[in-house]
Order: structure tokens, then sequence, then C-alpha cells
């Protein structure tokens, strides 16, 4: 009986899913990614609604039991907002109004992937109103009164796809210039090398923060945003791009490059045809790895006030008012930090899949470590 | 080896030079200059106007947005020019003149007193504005880097030499955890704490340090008011301030220096693995060394080689870090200074700001490699 033979890919996979942590990570920025894409849908309010009457109201607890204590469908209290001795708001729950949690409602319209005009959310009270008392925010309110529930779904988009995209960019840009460096060589690569280390002679961060202080306060959200990725991907190419030229250096000289040129092939075929293939697990794992670093970026440069502006959000957007009055926000207001946590769990999610991606590409690795 | 160092420092002066023709490229490319904001003062006067637009070489456009090169070259060597030759700065708008605080005062033998340029929001010369942050900086960095070196190196060794224990375990989980956090969130996380459970339950206990109103219940800052002003050199500190000092840093020392440590540790341990499977190893206990000898005076001296060249690498990270928790912990640090200096378009002091982290990175890598040579006999560079 003869044996299917595996190809490297299926190999590569059966070694990723022995690795327990990394699957988790890899489930896990699915989920993420679904909670994102179906955004939307799941909060229960518009990303920009402003419930002006219930600025920083802390998370609306979501009662299981009535008031003489009988198991209920569940449901939430009205929201009663009264000033404390110090002249602060506070938030008090109505007993006497009780808003049973209803599912698939009509709220605030959107368009479902942005090409589906609707209305019905997940979840909510039904209350049209913005000012109504029976509001269902899971995660508070920010300053002027946004769920930061849907807020934080909706940040999610720029949060998580920030990292693929600058990686696109700046993959290509590490492909090109590192290729011509390590395949042609001469003037160019002494060129290119020289470059990338006065690139690399800067810091990331500060350089990143001066760049981004460039764009004026008053883009388009939509451009602001292609402005950060193509800053992030023109600063974070060079590492990637050095690798590249050392393999292709490597490479060129090897059997089947110097065989397909004696066959007659084009600099390009045999570029892409028979070299890029060979650093293919290479630049898979580079990939994983560099999308944590590059979603931290962004939250930095967010939380900072240079990155996504608002009305636009991101994870680290949406930390950004801590710059400001930080001890009393987190005195007061401290579920304004849960965005925070999305970026950890999505942080360490790639790191563990990116690890694991490294594990399973390794073709010397004998298993998966668990760990 | 002296041979060495010296050609190694010529290199870095056409290497500076790039670095500060980029760090000047990136200023110039935001729209306007701060000529813009004076303009739309209706108190200052046109002839100010003139004269701050002759001072510095405004009087042709720089913009390279749009393409616009002709007063670029002019004002860079202006400021170039005041950098290498000058040893006072002069206020643009009124044509005073400063005699900068600097290295000079501190260091009498030091007669260069660069001209960085003027800061416009501040109205300060650029360098008054920096020597007076570096001593704090140095003070704020200098212990987070021993902590997160000394801290990290003997974790590694611990996480090597018993791979797949539960402390490797432990060690290997928190180190990603590290690498994941992001520094200015695990700054808030710790503040969240600090105010609102660890400094009331302390001064519950009757630690009257951590009331209200004494250093132990403040939380940001370096210092509490008293003590703000005076002399940024510790050695003219008094007890008291020392303690506001220590109590204020250990926040900022254990953020720093935890996601460095993260790293760090991994790449300690991976080096340690790696020379513990090598043959010589094999061989030194097989010829009846203790084990403490073999892992001290065989495997770690080896390591330990390849976390000396990482060193240059590891500063990027122990700067972002700085950066983004000085702003957070609103320490009075240069990190600080560039921060506020960005928001206010504040070109010359960006410009400075950018060239010291790069400068600092080529010291680095430089400190890196004349150590490398030190501690590995194989590394002869002449």
């Amino acid at each position: 009986m003869t044996e299917k033979p595996v190809s490297q890919g299926q190999l590569i996979w059966r070694r990723f899913r022995r690795h327990r942590l990394g699957a988790l990570g890899g489930v896990i920025i699915v989920l993420l990614t679904l909670l994102t894409l179906f955004a939307h849908f799941i909060s229960p309010y518009d990303y920009a609604t402003q419930h002006r009457r219930f600025a920083f109201a802390p998370p609306t607890p979501i009662h299981f039991f009535d008031r003489d204590g009988r198991l209920s469908w569940p449901f939430v209290y009205g929201l009663q907002r009264e000033r404390d001795p110090r002249g602060r708001w506070i938030y008090r729950e109505n007993t006497d109004q009780v808003y049973p949690i209803r599912f698939f409602v009509q709220g605030d319209p959107y368009q479902l992937f942005w090409l589906i005009p609707t209305d019905i959310h997940l979840f909510g009270t039904g209350e049209r109103n913005p000012e109504s008392p029976g509001q269902v925010f899971l995660f508070g309110t920010d300053d002027v009164g946004r769920d930061l529930f849907s807020r934080t779904l909706i940040g999610g988009w720029v949060s998580l796809s920030i990292g693929p995209l600058a990686l696109a960019i700046s993959l290509t840009l590490a492909i090109f210039f590192g290729g011509i460096s390590g395949y042609f060589g001469g003037g160019w690569d002494i060129f290119i090398q020289r470059m990338i280390e006065v690139l690399n002679s800067f810091p990331g961060l500060p350089l990143l923060l001066a760049l981004a202080a460039i764009l004026p306060p008053g883009l388009p959200p939509a451009i602001s945003f292609l402005l950060i990725i193509m800053i992030l991907s023109v600063l974070g190419w060079g590492g990637t791009a050095r690798t590249l030229r050392g393999l292709f250096l490597v490479l060129r000289e090897q059997e089947f490059s110097l065989a397909a040129k004696a066959m007659g092939a084009g600099n390009g075929r045999i570029i892409f045809k028979h070299l890029l293939p060979n650093t293919l697990s290479y630049l898979i794992v580079s990939a994983t790895l560099g999308i944590p670093g590059l979603i931290l970026a962004e939250a930095a440069l967010s939380f900072l006030g240079f990155g996504i502006r608002d009305p636009m959000t991101s994870w680290g957007q949406l930390l950004n008012q801590f710059t400001d009055n930080t001890i009393s926000n987190l005195t007061y207001h401290p579920w304004l930090m849960i965005p925070g946590f999305f970026i950890i769990i999505a942080v360490l999610a790639f790191n563990f899949m990116g690890d694991a991606l490294r594990d399973a590409a390794d073709p010397f690795s004998t298993q998966g470590r668990s760990v | 080896m002296l041979n060495y160092i010296v050609r190694r420092l010529v290199y870095m002066i056409p290497t500076m030079l790039i670095i500060s023709i980029v760090a000047f490229m990136v200023v110039q490319l935001a729209p306007g200059d701060f000529l813009t904001k004076y303009k739309l003062n209706e108190r200052i006067s046109q002839e100010t106007l003139q004269n701050i637009a002759k001072h510095l070489g405004l009087e042709k456009p720089c913009e390279p947005l749009q393409w616009q090169w002709s007063g670029c070259v002019e004002r860079y060597w202006r400021w170039l020019k005041g950098v290498l030759f000058s040893s006072e700065s002069t206020d643009p708008a009124t044509g005073q003149r400063w005699r900068v605080w600097s290295v000079s005062t501190q260091l009498p033998f030091i007669h260069w007193n660069p001209d960085f340029g003027f800061s416009f929001e501040t109205n300060q010369p650029v360098s008054k504005l920096f020597w007076e942050r570096l001593p704090l900086t140095l003070l704020v960095t200098i212990p987070t880097f021993l902590f997160a070196w000394l801290i990290s190196l003997p974790l590694g060794i611990y996480a090597a030499t018993r791979q797949y224990s539960l402390g490797d375990t432990i060690f290997t989980i928190l180190g990603f955890a590290g690498l994941s956090i992001p520094n200015f969130f695990l700054a808030l996380v710790l503040m969240y704490w600090l105010v609102v459970s660890l400094t009331p339950t302390l001064c519950s206990w009757g630690w009257q340090f951590f009331c209200p109103g004494n250093p132990g219940a403040s939380v940001g800052g370096l210092f509490v008011q008293e003590h703000m002003g005076g002399s940024p050199w510790p050695w003219d500190w008094s007890l008291k301030k020392w303690l506001d000092y220590v109590w204020h840093l250990w926040p900022a020392v254990l953020v720093i220096g935890g996601s460095s440590i993260a790293g760090l540790m991994r790449i300690m341990r991976g080096q340690m693995l790696d020379i513990l499977g090598s043959q010589y190893i094999m061989t030194a206990r097989a010829k009846g060394l203790s084990e403490r000898v073999v892992i001290y005076k065989h495997a770690v001296r080896n390591a330990l080689n390849v976390m000396i060249s990482i060193f240059g690498q590891s500063l990027p990270g122990l700067i972002g870090g700085a950066l983004i928790t000085a702003i957070v912990l609103n320490f009075p640090t240069v990190e600080r200074l560039f921060y506020d200096a960005l928001r206010a378009y504040d070109d010359y002091l960006v410009q400075t700001l950018l060239m010291f982290f790069a400068i600092l990175l080529l010291l680095g890598n430089l400190l890196a490699d004349i150590m490398l040579a030190w501690v590995d006999p194989r590394i002869r560079y002449d």
C-alpha cells in the first residue's frame, strides 16, 4: 500500500494544528474578525450616536431576576441621572421602569457590509429615542454619551485591518527592494542597503509620530486611515528587505535558478517563479509576527492622538481620552479602559499564531511545542 | 582598539549629517511654518515678522510636498551653522540673545555650546529646553535599563536550564503577555491600581507617606509640587526628594522595563538553549565539571556575546516605551518634550529631538560593538 504523498503546505498545517496555543490564537482571530465584520449588526447603536443625557454612564447591568427575586427574561432598569453632592453626574437604576432585552430590534440605520441598508440590530431595548431611560450600554458610554460597546466593535475594523493592510504594502516594498538588492546586486544593492540603514538609524516610534503629525487634522477619515497605513508600511519594510536580500543572494546561486537561467528564463520569471516561492515560508512567518507590532504601533499612534481621529475610531483611539485628566478618568470612569483588553487579546492571538507558524514552517522542527 | 573607536566615530559624521537632513525634511514636510501662526497674531508687527523670516531664511518657500525646494538649503544651512559654530541662541522675534544653560555650566571644560534653534511655542532656545530635561531623562532611563537587563538575563538562564518546567512555562506565558500589552495600557492599569486600591489601603494602615497631601498619594509626574524646582542633579537632593523620586519612578521602570524584559528574556533563553545543546558543553560535562561551572563559565559567557550585540537593537524599544510612558505618567523628560513639540508643530524642537534619538541609537550601537570586542577575545577589529 502506498501512502499518499503529503505536500509541504499540508505538513505545515499538520504541525500547526498540533500547536495548541497557536490554534487557540487562530480561533480568537477568526472570532474577532467575525465580531468586527458584523459590528454594525451586533452593536445596539450606531458608533456615532450621542446620548447626551448619558455621558460617562457606567456599564448597564443586565438583570435576570426581577425585584421580587423571580427568574425573568433578561431586562434592564431605566437609567436615571442625578448629581452627587460634589456636583458630578451619577447614574442610578430606576426600578420602576423595566425594559426587557429584545433581539433583532429596529434601531439606528446602517449598511451591513457597507452594502445592504437595514436597521435591524442583534439586541437592544427597542427604544428609538437616544435620550430614553431604557438603554443598554454593555461597556458604558464616553464623554458625549456614545455607546462604548458599539464603538469598540467598530474600532476593531481599523485596529484589525491596519495590520494586514500595512503589512501587504510593506511586504511588497520589501520584496521589490530586497529582490533588486539581492538578485541584481551592484550599485543598486549598495544604495538600497544604505537607504535601509538610514531608515533604521531612527528609533521607530518618534519618527512614526513625527510623520503622523504632518497629517493635517482636517483630512477625511478614510484618507488619513490610508496615509497612516502608508506611513506604517514605509517605515516597516527595512528589516524584511534585508533578510530577503540575504535569501535571494543564496538562492540565485543554486542549481535550479542557474538551470532556469540557462534555459533562457527572464529575470522576472526567475524571481517570481523560482526564487520567491522558496522564501514563502519566511514571508508568511514574518507577516504573522509583524502584525502584532503594527497593531501596537497603530494603537500607540491613535492613543497619542496622531493616528485615527474622531469620529472614526480604533481601539487605541478609544483610549485617547486618558491622555487628558488621566487620574480622574481612571478613578471615575474606569470602564473606558475596556477597549485596551481587546488590543491585548488580538495581539496575543497573533503572537501565538505567529509562533506556531514559525515552528510549523521550520522543516527541521520535530513537532510543534505546546507552549 | 582605540584606532577602531576613532574610525567608527569618524564614520559617524556623515551618518549624522544624513540623519539631520532626514530629520529636517520630516519637519519641513508639515505644511506651513511657525510664521503662519505668527502672521495670525495681530500683536506682532510686520517688521518683527520680516526679522524672523530673515534670521531663519524663511523668505523663500520650502514645501517639499508642493515641490518648492528653493528655501530648503538655506534654512538647513542656517540651522546647521548654529549647531556647529554658535555659542548663543538668538530670539528671532526680539533679537534678544540667550546665553544658553548647557553642558558647559556643569562641565566647564566643554566649550561647545550649540544653538539648536529656537522654540516658538515656549519662546526659549531649544538647547535650553533640552539640557534642562536631560538629567531627569537619564534618571528615568538608566534605572529602567538596568532593571530590564538585570532581571531578564537571570530569568533567561533560569528558563533555559529548566526547559519545559513549570517555571519556564510561566515565564514564557508572562513573556508573551509582556510583549502583547501596549506600554501605555499597562501604565494606565498600573495607575488605576495605585490610585483606586494601593495608596488608599496603605494610608488606611497608617502609613502617612501614602495619605493625601504626601508624595505617596500622588500618581503621575516625577515629583510632587514642592520638589519640582531646584537642581535636576540627584546629588543635590534631600532625602525627602529622593523618596519622592523613587516612589514616582517605579511604575515607569516596571512599564518600560517590562516589555523589554519579555523580549530580552526570550532571546537569552533561546541562546542558552542553543549553546547548552552544543558539543563543547557535552565535553565540559563529560570531563566532570560541576553544573555551575558548565552553565556560568561556559554557556552564559557565550550567550552574553549575543546579548551584547542585541544591546543596540534594544534601544529603540526602550526609547519608544519611555516616550509613551512619559506621556501617560506625565514625566518631565525629553520624550515628553518631544510629544509637546509635535502637538504644537514646534519645528526646531522636533528636529533636534529626532536627531537626539537617532544619535542615541548610533552611540548605543557603537557601545555594543566596543563592549563586544572587550568581552569576546575572538573579536579583533584592527
